[in-house]
């Protein structure tokens, strides 16, 4: 727990019906807080809105009742014309230019911690809590810092190093000092539902269908069919839209070779894939736009960090070198093989999150995020 | 674990009122010591028929029918499901009806049964114009009368925006044309005295927790001659309109209740209308861009409600609700529906003006302090969640 957040305070806790967030709230209550819980309401495509993972009228239910369980206020908050308009735009915006967006990182900074806790600032909270696996230090006069979660399989830290100083200022996040066995073992003694919401990686706003039948109904600029070419440029058969393959990827690209092939690459603008083979693909460098120094202090010197690629990939070390224009490029000691254009990169220093930044494709547009920006 | 509400100053007396003493009280004996099902033959039976025929005398005084023209129900929701349902079947039955007269401005009990009854059954649905106070006028109901209209449902007084309707000329103009009336008069019920041996209404759905009896009891008044089917069909209960074993101690409950409104009704109207036109006069004042919705005359004593420019309604309830002020708006929707209601769309109001309502309803139980803090605080509450916007 972190002892920093002063005896008494109001603060809204957003609440999603499960176990991480429920905990949350009544850890706070325990604890003589004043909470209420908050929970969106978030955009599914017409027809489906039922079916969003994270918000079915099932999970706002299970919200509600363990609200009324602990006897807090609860309040849902209608989010689907902004979510809508920045979350689901992110996504088709990144696809539609060649890139693997992760609307993730938008919902965190545009929805969870500017839309809601601007809601729940108006609700007269001090702070907003959330069901987050990661810790916040705070000391007087200095930057907040964000360091990963204590339980390192369920680690947010990744998607929340989105946040400036003036959204970690009001963050708290309860649980990240604890492991997930034990917020279970909270729940059973609160006598709280302990079901999780099932770990998922799709996204919330697909109700789980897929994404290529998404995008070909919303963003169907971004599924025209292309060629597959060899780093050489030799024309080796055609793909389906760059959306639907990955860096990395080997199988379904529908080429018969002796040897195995990978994607390498995708070139947006000619609309090509660029596929080789396994000694080929890796890469060593990546350069990042759009980046958020968690400190609110850009670097000058080059650091060595431990970097993450995607949400579920491992740290790998490297060095972080800032440029200055307030972005960085990373040399990994050793070559990734799924570096993805789109996707952040957070570097770690030790257990503490310091530079987050988009992933640039070389060959891809620069006009990137082209309405929705996750930094203004 | 905790159970006090944070919420302390209760200002939402139009959509459920706390049972007073007498009525609880007067329940009491009825659930465990005089339980009999009023229908048996044994004394256990006789005295819950006694107590219920009991109430329905008192229903039948305050509103100056005879009693079998009072028909117990659920609640008012099911009072004008029955009249709605009950009275377009029966013309159409008797005389092959197929038109529905109604305002957009009705409860959705009234309007989805509408809708129900012209999706299954054929009904042509006509819908009657409404002015800016959304008033119906009773001209307009004569000029849309027509041999084959089965039934005009107008409702006495909104439950959004407090306005009164001519409930008396639009009855007389119905009467004339030998079409039944009826009247949702839940809201109405609690401030407005119903002589209904003057009044041409034929059917006056009531509801027993807007006056400060138990929810889940109501009834209809259905005067004699009225055609109607049942539509909960099964025993002879409530002469064979409403089946379903009677609730005796609701029904005793709401008797109490009806009865203490139509002794303290006037007493407290003075005070009413004196704090209803404060506030309403003090937040046009201190709220910039805001408007009163509904008739500044014609409209419920304890009833003030409002639109302000450029508000989220539900952002404003929850502020309200944090800051201690328990209201309610035009958009009931809890899950955050940010879709206006019918009756606000039905006021003409620009889309910037039409989702930030507020409604706040009193009762003789408010106090002048309470009424202060509130307009102390709703200008400030107004503008943070104005700042939300964009």
């Amino acid at each position: 727990m972190d002892f920093s957040i002063p005896k008494g305070a109001k603060i809204g806790v957003a609440m999603s019906g499960g176990v991480d967030s429920s905990v949350v709230a009544a850890l706070l209550a325990e604890q003589g807080y004043q909470i209420f819980g908050m929970m969106l309401r978030l955009w599914s495509e017409p027809g489906l809105e039922a079916a969003n993972r994270c918000c079915t009228p099932d999970a706002m239910a299970r919200a509600k009742h363990v609200a009324g369980q602990l006897g807090i206020p609860f309040y849902a908050i209608d989010a689907r014309d902004v979510f809508r308009e920045t979350v689901v735009q992110y996504f088709i915006d990144g696809y539609t230019n060649g890139v693997t967006p992760n609307p993730c990182l938008a919902c965190n900074r545009h929805i969870r911690w500017e839309f809601l806790l601007n809601r729940a600032l108006a609700l007269d909270a001090d702070f907003m809590a959330t069901g987050h696996y990661a810790r916040l230090q705070r000391e007087p006069g200095k930057p907040v810092r964000l360091l990963r979660g204590i339980d390192p399989g369920k680690d947010q830290s990744y998607v929340l190093s989105v946040l400036n100083q003036a959204q970690l200022r009001r963050a708290v996040f309860p649980i990240g000092e604890l492991q997930k066995a034990e917020v279970r073992a909270l729940a059973d003694k609160f006598g709280l539902p302990s079901a999780s919401v099932k770990d998922s990686q799709d996204l919330c706003f697909l109700a789980g269908r897929d994404y290529p039948n998404f995008l070909r109904r919303h963003a169907p600029e971004s599924v025209n069919s292309g060629e597959i070419v060899s780093r050489e440029g030799e024309v080796l058969g055609q793909h389906n839209g760059l959306a639907f393959y990955t860096i990395g990827q080997r199988k379904g690209l529908g080429i018969a070779r002796p040897e195995p092939l990978y994607v390498l690459e995708k070139e947006p603008r000619a609309n090509r894939l660029v596929v080789g083979t396994k000694d080929q693909l890796g890469q060593s460098n990546l350069r990042t736009h759009q980046v958020n120094w968690v400190s609110g202090r850009p670097e000058q010197e080059p650091f060595r960090a431990e970097v993450k690629t995607r949400y579920t990939a491992q740290a790998e070390p490297g060095l972080v070198t800032p440029s200055e224009d307030g972005q960085f490029k990373v040399q990994f000691d050793r070559p990734l093989r799924d570096i993805t254009p789109g996707q952040a990169a957070v570097a770690y220093r030790n257990d503490e999150a310091i530079v987050f930044g988009i992933i640039r494709g070389e060959g891809a547009a620069e006009t990137s995020f082209k309405e929705v920006k996750l930094f203004e | 674990m905790k159970s006090e509400l944070i919420s302390h100053s209760y200002l939402d007396y139009a959509a459920t009122t706390p049972v007073s003493q007498e009525v609880a009280a007067a329940m009491q004996p009825y659930f465990s010591q005089m339980y009999g099902n009023p229908s048996s033959i044994h004394q256990y039976g006789q005295q819950a028929d006694s107590a219920i025929e009991e109430a329905r005398l008192v229903m039948a005084a305050i509103f100056k029918v005879t009693p079998k023209e009072v028909i117990f129900t659920s609640c008012g929701s099911e009072s004008d499901n029955l009249a709605l349902r009950g009275a377009a079947l029966a013309a159409r039955e008797q005389r092959n009806a197929s038109h529905i007269l109604t305002s957009p401005v009705e409860h959705p009990a009234v309007s989805r049964t509408a809708e129900q009854l012209a999706r299954l059954f054929g009904f042509e649905l006509e819908m009657l114009p409404v002015d800016e106070f959304g008033r119906v006028r009773a001209v307009d109901v004569a000029a849309r009368l027509r041999p084959e209209t089965a039934v005009v449902s107008v409702m006495a007084a909104n439950n959004e925006i407090g306005t009164i309707n001519p409930v008396d000329q639009i009855g007389a103009v119905c009467r004339q044309a030998g079409i039944p009336f009826h009247t949702d008069a839940v809201q109405a019920a609690a401030h407005i005295a119903m002589d209904l041996s003057s009044l041409p209404i034929d059917l006056v759905s009531l509801g027993a927790h807007k006056l400060y009896g138990p929810k889940g009891i109501g009834a209809l008044i259905v005067r004699e001659g009225t055609p109607l089917l049942p539509v909960q069909t099964g025993g002879g209960q409530e002469h064979g309109l409403r089946a379903g074993t009677s609730n005796t101690p609701y029904i005793v409950g709401q008797a109490v209740a009806f009865q203490q409104a139509a002794l303290q009704r006037e007493q407290h109207r003075g005070k009413l209308i004196e704090m209803r036109d404060h506030l309403i006069r003090t937040v046009l004042e201190t709220v910039p861009h805001s408007q009163l919705t509904g008739h500044p005359q014609e409209r419920l004593p304890n009833h003030a409600s409002f639109v302000f420019k450029g508000v989220d309604g539900n952002q404003l309830l929850m502020v309200l609700d944090g800051r201690g002020f328990a209201c309610s708006s035009g958009s009931a929707c809890k899950t955050g529906s940010p879709e206006p209601s019918a009756v606000i769309k039905a006021l003409g109001l620009a889309p910037q003006w039409a989702l930030g309502s507020l409604r706040v309803t009193l009762s003789h139980l408010t106090t002048e302090e309470e009424i202060e803090a509130f307009l102390n605080t709703l200008p400030d509450a107004v503008h943070r969640v104005r700042m939300l916007r964009g």
